[in-house]
């Protein structure tokens, strides 16, 4: 017999044990709300529907795929309990393949299918397309990996949400921890003129000129590869910078740092997550001492992730792919805003979602007037005897 | 105009050109001997970095240090890198001897993707750090805001390598045989010069400067990974072609001009368009002088 575990109990205890179970989780859920006759109804209620949108074929489906796994997961455990308030959770699976195009399909095709919550779109450019409609229609759409920093912060879609930093986050960290922490005024912003770096360096330019505590005495991209950066070492040294926020990869920024250091200039240098990477440290030696880097919030710690990805392990037998910590932060949010709001009301659903903290494999979070959650983001950590240690 | 800004500027100039020129040697002294573009160079100068680096660890947990040991490795890199040399041109070129140009092109093209890939799975894909052994002179002390000893160093072997193959080619039964191979190989073979010892000679030779300038680069820069030589190599190249493909002193002069022309050009305009302006110098120059600044013309052989 398979289900040995039931061992001598008899099935009808069973039931009456998973009876009361739901009726406990119905009272706890919605009790302040609603009266007992009014939970009595709950259980004939339809499902909550909650569509998961993104990439689930073609390139990059490695993207897309674990965001679904997340959700599955994270569904069915709900449903084995008490669902949500005594409603079960469906979930409404639909391919965008990441093209904007095809995303705008699949977003009226989940509307049609009474979507009440969204849980993507993964791309960027595919969640700007989609949004729209999702808007009109009042649908709370989150995703667990769209980056770009106009989707929050254009304050054009109130009825987004994301489980994931802006593309603009380190940079604003950066900024911040330079002009509040260090106290520099003159900051030169270099970057290795490719797409992450530059984008990087230009946000923190923008940053640092929007506020009147500093001033950016120097915008380069430097040449990545070369042997000798001694020139614009020379440049930084010249234009009396106090911190080079720098936006790259660790093989030139350790390069910068050595020549900076050799020449015995003290200037203090910061930079992202490129350069947050063991072998930094491992190239740079001595001279790593002292630079600061951004990188995720360590989650490494946190139960739920643990206990998120040891599931992952046992019903796929390997490790999650990507954003699927973020997935199962958001599916989490979401669900935790069906429960607490008591409604699938659009109107409640935000408020819930922007004052109810929820624990997720992030972290504690709950977001903010623009979407943005807060607690998930970036830490500003340093090197410290030949280690990165996170700057509190 | 601030004479310290552009004295810093300048001797950064010269250590990048310093750099290119220790490439460089070996690129324009097989050229001007076989008349073969060895795009394999810039391997050879990375196989060196390796080689020093694995002779140095070994060395370093021996218990030795300090100048010995970067002597040491710098003269097991040279000949384990003269050896890559020498079996390279009998593997890829000599096969190839007779075959037009462009097939040695290909051939030399192959090799350096060969190389580049064979290190990348034979030791590793990462970065690694390079020890710096250069001593710091005591003298340099109160200049150490302008000049660092790897600077010295540096610019010191480049004379003394450029100053010596000049010599050798100049003045030496090989060398003479060596300029007589580079002007007709075949004429050189009737009179009884053994052309095939000539041209291994060379690439043994030129894989030797080459190695010697990876370990002082690499341990100028501090770091080393499979890749460090291709980028070299095409500026190596530059270099040699700017002051004259196949002249030794041209490709120092050469290399040191692209140096300053990056340096101040980054110091004075913008490191974004270093490269551009880089380039754009070079196709100037050969606009003007089409064989470089110290080539000569090309006589078509009768």
């Amino acid at each position: 017999m398979k289900n040995r575990w039931i061992g001598g109990r008899s099935i009808p205890k069973i039931l009456a044990l998973a009876v009361i179970v739901a009726t406990a989780c119905i009272m706890a859920g919605c009790a302040q709300k609603q009266d007992a006759s009014k939970t009595q109804k709950a259980q004939a209620l339809p499902p909550i529907k909650i569509a998961v949108v993104g990439s689930h074929s073609g390139d990059l489906a490695s993207y897309g795929i674990p965001t679904v796994r997340a959700a599955e997961l994270v569904v069915a455990q709900r449903n084995s309990v008490c669902g949500v308030n005594g409603r079960k959770v469906e979930l409404i699976i639909e391919d965008d393949v990441c093209k904007p195009e095809i995303a705008t399909n699949s977003a009226t095709k989940v509307v049609g299918e009474g979507a009440q919550a969204v849980l993507g779109h993964i791309c960027s450019g595919a969640t700007k397309a989609a949004l729209g409609i999702y808007k009109e229609s009042k649908i709370v759409t989150m995703s667990p990996s769209a980056t770009n920093p106009a989707l929050t912060q254009s304050g054009e879609y109130p009825n987004f949400f994301r489980t994931i930093a802006a593309d603009d986050a380190q940079a604003k960290l950066e900024v911040a921890f330079v002009l509040d922490v260090l106290k520099a005024k003159k900051i030169a912003v270099l970057h290795d003129k490719g797409d992450y770096g530059k984008g990087l360096a230009e946000f923190a330019k923008r940053f640092v000129e929007a506020d009147s505590r500093g001033e950016v005495v120097l915008f380069e991209g430097i040449t990545p590869g070369a042997v000798d950066y001694s020139a614009i070492v020379n440049k930084i040294n010249q234009a009396g910078a106090e911190a080079v926020i720098y936006g790259g990869y660790h093989p030139e920024a350790s390069k910068i740092v050595a020549q900076m250091r050799k020449k015995a200039m003290t200037t203090l240098f910061i930079s992202d997550d490129g350069v947050k990477d063991d072998t930094f440290i491992k190239v740079a030696g001595e001279y790593a001492e002292g630079v600061y880097a951004t990188g995720p919030v360590d989650t490494t710690q946190n139960p739920i992730a643990i206990e998120a990805i040891a599931a992952h392990k046992a019903k796929y037998g390997e490790e999650p792919g990507a954003f699927y910590l973020n997935a199962y932060a958001a599916i989490l949010a979401l669900i935790n805003a069906f429960e607490k709001s008591c409604s699938t009301n659009y109107d409640d659903l935000v408020n819930a979602l922007r004052s109810e903290w929820v624990a997720t494999p992030l972290g504690i979070i709950k977001f903010d007037a623009r979407g943005d959650a807060i607690g998930v983001g970036f830490a500003m950590y340093q090197v410290q005897s030949g280690k990165y240690v996170e700057v509190r | 105009m601030n004479f310290d800004y552009f004295f810093q500027l300048f001797l950064g100039g010269l250590t990048r050109g310093s750099i290119y020129a220790l490439i460089a040697l070996g690129y324009t002294m097989v050229y001007g001997i076989i008349e073969l573009i060895n795009f394999a160079h810039g391997e050879i100068y990375m196989i060196g970095a390796f080689t020093a680096l694995i002779v140095i660890g070994v060395l370093t947990f021996a218990g030795w240090n300090g100048t010995a040991v970067l002597v040491i490795a710098a003269i097991v890199a040279m000949l384990y890198a003269a050896a890559y040399g020498w079996t390279m041109e009998k593997i890829a070129y000599k096969p190839l001897r007779k075959a037009p140009r462009l097939s040695a092109l290909l051939s030399a093209i192959g090799m350096s993707l060969f190389l580049q890939n064979y290190v990348r799975l034979a030791q590793t894909a990462n970065f690694l750090p390079f020890p710096n052994l250069i001593p710091d002179f005591a003298f340099l002390k109160p200049a150490a805001r302008f000049i660092r000893p790897s600077e010295i160093v540096i610019y010191a072997t480049t004379a003394i390598v450029m100053a010596g193959l000049t010599l050798l080619i100049k003045f030496t039964r090989m060398g003479k045989a060596m300029r007589a191979t580079a002007q007709d190989r075949e004429m050189a073979q009737l009179l009884g010069v053994d052309v095939d010892r000539v041209i291994s000679t060379t690439f043994v030779l030129g894989s030797a400067t080459a190695a010697l300038g990876g370990v002082l680069i690499a341990s100028h820069v501090g770091q080393i990974n499979f890749y460090i030589g291709f980028l070299a190599g095409i500026k190596a190249f530059v270099a040699a072609v700017l002051g004259g493909i196949g002249s030794l002193p041209g490709a120092v002069l050469g290399s040191l001009v692209l140096g300053w022309t990056e340096s101040f050009f980054t110091g004075y305009v913008s490191s974004d368009y270093e490269d551009a302006f880089a380039f754009l110098f070079l196709v100037l120059i050969l606009i003007f002088r089409p064989s470089g600044i110290l080539g000569r013309k090309a006589m078509e052989k009768v």
